[in-house]
Formats: structure tokens, C-alpha cells, sequence
């Protein structure tokens, strides 16, 4: 599917990345969930790495949930009408 | 991220409350000041929920406190570029994202993420490869290398950046080195919060005469800017049982090179205090002479700037289960002034009894000025300084997160 033809999703963000994004709900275009936060990065630059390391492994404590449904498949594809929820799980002192 | 700036819980009267008619009559004996002026002193405390700029006067006595910087953030060390006086690096993450850079040119007034953090290379399919932790060392380049910063990390990698910090590269020759991946170990053998490569060290008389240190891993040198190392761990000792003849056992704690004579290197170790005197590749225990009860177990290792046969080490407890903390309960700064022959206790003015934390390995510095001011972070959140090179300390601030770093530096 070409990048002109995938419309944009929404997608949420949680409190601790919000000093990149700006707001808690953005737009970003993919047809995978991979793609999707490579759009990101391309929009908010360095918040990809805060989320999944050098290696593509999701960080501990980071979720991704489409349409409510957790996913830790990268290549996960994904639909225009699909909705991104990030969710950071908070623990520690 | 925007900078705060705001007041906040600096103590000024200098002293816990416990100690504080002790540093009153010291106050009271001070010399009057000088009438030339002074270079103001700053201090950047990294700490675990962000980071703090200390603004000395002329005096030293007073401080005023900038920050929380990144509050939230565990910051591993904030570092002023000497070359200029105003860049400022953070090495900085959260409990649950993933590392990054913060640099301000400003001098922490505005602050900017890095492009490209210190990242391990991509394994290839199939295998597992390293991710960064955190960035836990920050040491900038040569002065004739203007824009060049290096970085260790947590678990053990070198990084390198030539454009002021913005972006970083990995050190191959340590990286894709199968001795190094040896040596560095597995998480199995890392410190409590990871393995750790520190002590970065460029020779003021040659950027491409470089040291580091891993815990573990032990110390290594490279005389052609990092295209190939060697070990230099001969002398150092290992946990008893184990085999010094094994890097993967040795773990420096932290190591500093006297600027006053490049060829003089200390070293706070996990079994002791050493010295090196190039060409020399053998380290010589000098912890020995410390005393018994207190043993030579510690992790800051500080040198005084113009006389190399200074340095300031603060023991900690390494008994039993390694408790961490001042030994008996009672701080205490022990300083050489004969390159480690003798050690004279300084704890004037510092707690006598219940000082149950310790300093980190970044947590001590020392300032550049004369006479040199010393200071330390503590992991219970205090920050202390001393205006005669250790002799008489007094308390800056209280109720900081733990204090992972100090450094000293002047604004340009």
C-alpha cells in the first residue's frame, strides 16, 4: 500500500511522552505497527528510541494496545480506521 | 524540556542541624577574602529525579540553586564543557523509557535531545545484541578537539561524538571485539544497577592517548584514539578465589589522571587504592597505608589539579555484605598528600555518628581554584564542600534525590 494512499490514525500518548508530542492525542500514518512509529519519530524526532531499543525490542513497562487489543508484534498491519493507544505502565519508587 | 530555575531547600546555614555550632566556629576563624577576584565555582548535581546547577559566589560560602532540571528523569551525570564554559550534557532517562542526551549550549537555560543517543549497533537476525540502559559517563574531548564528547554506558559500551554531542557512535574496536564481549561478562556479573564502562580519561598532552574503566572488565588504554586497546591491570587485585589473570574479575571503581602530571593516574578499586606512574603498567596498592579499621573499599576517586601527589578517596564499609555506608557511621574524607604513602583523616564539620550513606563513584570533585574546593553528593541527597581542600567541610544543601554526580566547572 503506498505511503500517499494510508490515512492517518490516531494516536495516544501517554503523560511521559507528551514533552514530545505536545498533546495526548496525534496522527501518524503506517501500514504496520512498525511504520507507525517510525511516522512518529519523523514527526516528534527521539521518541521512538524512548519506547523501543536499538535491537527492536519494545522497552519493559511500554505497551501498545490497537483498538484495545495488546500487540508486541512490530509487524503488526494496521488499518486506517485502527486507533493506537501507548500506554506506559508506571511502577517504582 | 524547559529548565526551571527556582530556589530550592539550600541550606544556609550550611550545616545540618546536628553539627552546626562546629561550622560556625569555623566560619568565625576564616580568613577574610581576598581581594582578587575569584572565578565563580558551579557544581552539576545528577541526581535520581533530575538534575541540579549549584552557583557558587566569589566566596564559596554562598550557593544558589538552579534547578530541578529534568525532574523525573534519572540523570547519571551532567558535564560542563571546559572548552567553552556554556555546553552542558545530561545523560538522562526514566524509569521507564529509554535513554537518552540532553544538551544545552545556554548554560541549562534551554535544552535540546540528541539526534542520535549513545545505541549499540543492530545485531544481526538471529542473534541478540546489547541495548543501552543508560548513559552513565559523559567525559569531553581534547581542547584541540573542539565538538568531540565520549560516553561510557550501562551495560559497557564506548561511544563517541564529533558534532558537540548531537550524535554518537559506537567504539567498534571495543564493541565487535570478541575479547571485549568477554570480558565485559554477562548480567550476571554486572554491578547491582549494571555493568558499567566509566572513567573515561583523555591525556591533556595527546588526544589519542585515551583510558577507561569497566565494572567489570578493568582498565584498558589505547595510544591511536580508540582504533585498538590494551589492558592495564597489572597490580590490581581481584576478589579473592578469583583469577586476576581474567579482566571479566577485575572492576575499577573509579580512576582519575592528575592534569598537573598525565603520567599519574589514581585508582579507587573494588579491592583497594591504587597508583600508576607511566610508563610503569603495574599498579601499586597504596590503600595499605589507610587505616586498618577503615579500610581502602570505596568508589570516588578525586586529584587535586596542580599537585599530583594529592587526592581525596571517601571510604565506605566493604565488610560482610558490603554495607555501602560510612564506615561506623562517621563521614569522613581521607586525603593523601604524598601520593598515597599517608592518609589523614578531614571530617571536621562533617557527622560524626549516623551518616548512614555513602558517596557514589561521580559523586566527588574537586574545583580548580586555590585553594581547591572539594565536594561531594551524597547518596542520602547532601551536598557538601570544602573551601581548604578537605580540611574543614560544610553542608551546601540537604533533601536532593541521591546524588549520582558532582562535577565542578566555571561558566564562560
Amino acid at each position: 500500500m503506498g505511503r500517499q494512499r494510508l490515512r492517518t490514525m490516531n494516536v495516544f500518548i501517554p503523560s511521559p511522552l507528551r514533552s514530545y508530542t505536545g498533546q495526548h492525542c496525534v496522527q501518524a500514518r503506517g501500514a504496520s505497527l512498525a511504520e507507525a512509529l517510525a511516522d512518529l519519530d519523523r514527526q516528534y524526532p527521539g521518541i521512538r528510541f524512548r519506547m523501543i531499543d536499538e535491537q527492536d525490542r519494545m522497552r519493559p513497562h511500554l505497551r501498545f494496545f490497537i483498538n484495545g487489543a495488546q500487540t508486541f508484534d512490530l509487524s503488526l498491519r494496521l488499518r486506517a480506521t485502527d486507533e493506537l493507544a501507548i500506554v506506559q505502565a508506571l511502577s517504582g519508587g | 524540556m524547559a529548565a526551571a530555575l527556582k530556589k530550592i531547600a539550600v541550606n544556609k546555614s550550611s550545616k545540618p542541624a546536628a553539627t552546626r555550632r562546629n561550622l560556625g566556629a569555623a566560619v568565625a576563624r576564616s580568613p577574610a577574602p581576598r581581594a582578587a577576584p575569584v572565578p565563580a565555582v558551579v557544581l552539576m548535581v545528577a541526581t535520581r529525579k533530575g538534575a541540579w546547577i549549584f552557583h557558587g559566589d566569589a566566596s564559596r560560602r554562598r550557593w544558589r540553586a538552579d534547578g530541578p532540571h529534568f525532574l523525573g528523569h534519572i540523570i547519571h551525570h551532567l558535564v560542563l564543557d571546559p572548552r567553552d564554559g556554556r555546553t552542558l550534557l545530561a545523560a538522562a532517562k526514566t524509569g521507564h523509557l529509554g535513554p537518552t542526551i540532553f544538551r544545552s549550549t545556554d548554560k541549562g537555560r534551554s535544552w535540546k535531545e540528541s539526534v542520535q543517543p549513545p545505541a549499540f549497533a543492530k545485531a544481526p537476525d538471529g542473534q541478540a545484541g546489547h541495548s543501552v540502559d543508560h548513559t552513565f559517563w559523559l567525559t569531553p574531548g581534547h581542547p584541540s578537539e573542539p565538538g568531540v564528547w565520549y560516553a561510557g554506558t550501562s551495560p559497557q559500551g564506548l561511544f563517541r561524538s564529533e558534532d558537540g554531542g548531537t550524535q554518537w557512535e559506537p567504539v567498534l574496536s571495543i564493541h565487535e571485539d570478541p575479547q571485549f564481549r568477554q570480558w565485559k561478562g554477562t548480567s550476571q556479573d554486572g554491578t547491582p544497577d549494571g555493568a558499567k564502562l566509566h572513567s573515561i580519561l583523555v591525556d591533556p598532552r595527546d588526544p589519542a592517548h585515551l583510558y577507561f574503566g569497566m565494572s567489570g572488565g578493568g582498565v584498558h588504554e589505547s595510544i591511536d584514539r580508540g582504533r585498538t586497546w590494551s589492558p592495564l591491570t597489572a597490580g590490581l587485585e581481584v576478589v579473592a578465589g578469583f583469577d586476576a589473570a581474567n579482566l571479566a574479575f577485575h572492576d575499577p571503581h573509579c580512576i582519575a589522571l592528575c592534569q598537573s602530571n598525565p603520567d599519574r593516574l589514581y585508582q579507587q578499586n573494588h579491592c583497594g587504592i591504587y597508583r600508576i606512574d607511566r610508563p610503569s603498567k603495574e599498579w601499586v596498592r597504596i590503600g595499605r597505608t589507610m587505616p586498618k579499621r577503615v579500610g581502602d573499599i570505596g568508589f570516588p576517586m578525586t586529584v587535586h589539579p596542580r599537585n599530583a601527589d594529592t587526592a581525596w578517596v571517601f571510604p565506605m564499609d566493604g565488610s560482610s555484605v558490603w554495607p555501602r555506608t560510612c564506615v561506623g557511621g562517621s563521614a569522613a574524607v581521607y586525603a593523601t598528600r604524598n601520593g598515597g604513602k599517608t592518609w589523614k583523616r578531614n571530617a571536621a564539620g562533617l557527622p560524626e555518628r549516623d551518616a548512614w550513606w555513602t558517596v557514589k563513584r561521580q559523586a566527588m570533585a574537586a574545583d580548580g581554584n586555590d585553594p581547591v574546593g572539594v565536594y561531594f553528593g551524597t547518596s542520602s541527597g547532601e551536598l557538601w564542600s570544602s573551601r581548604d581542600e578537605g580540611r574543614q567541610w560544610s553542608c551546601i544543601a540537604q533533601h536532593l534525590p541521591e546524588i549520582y554526580a558532582v562535577e565542578a566547572g566555571r561558566l564562560g
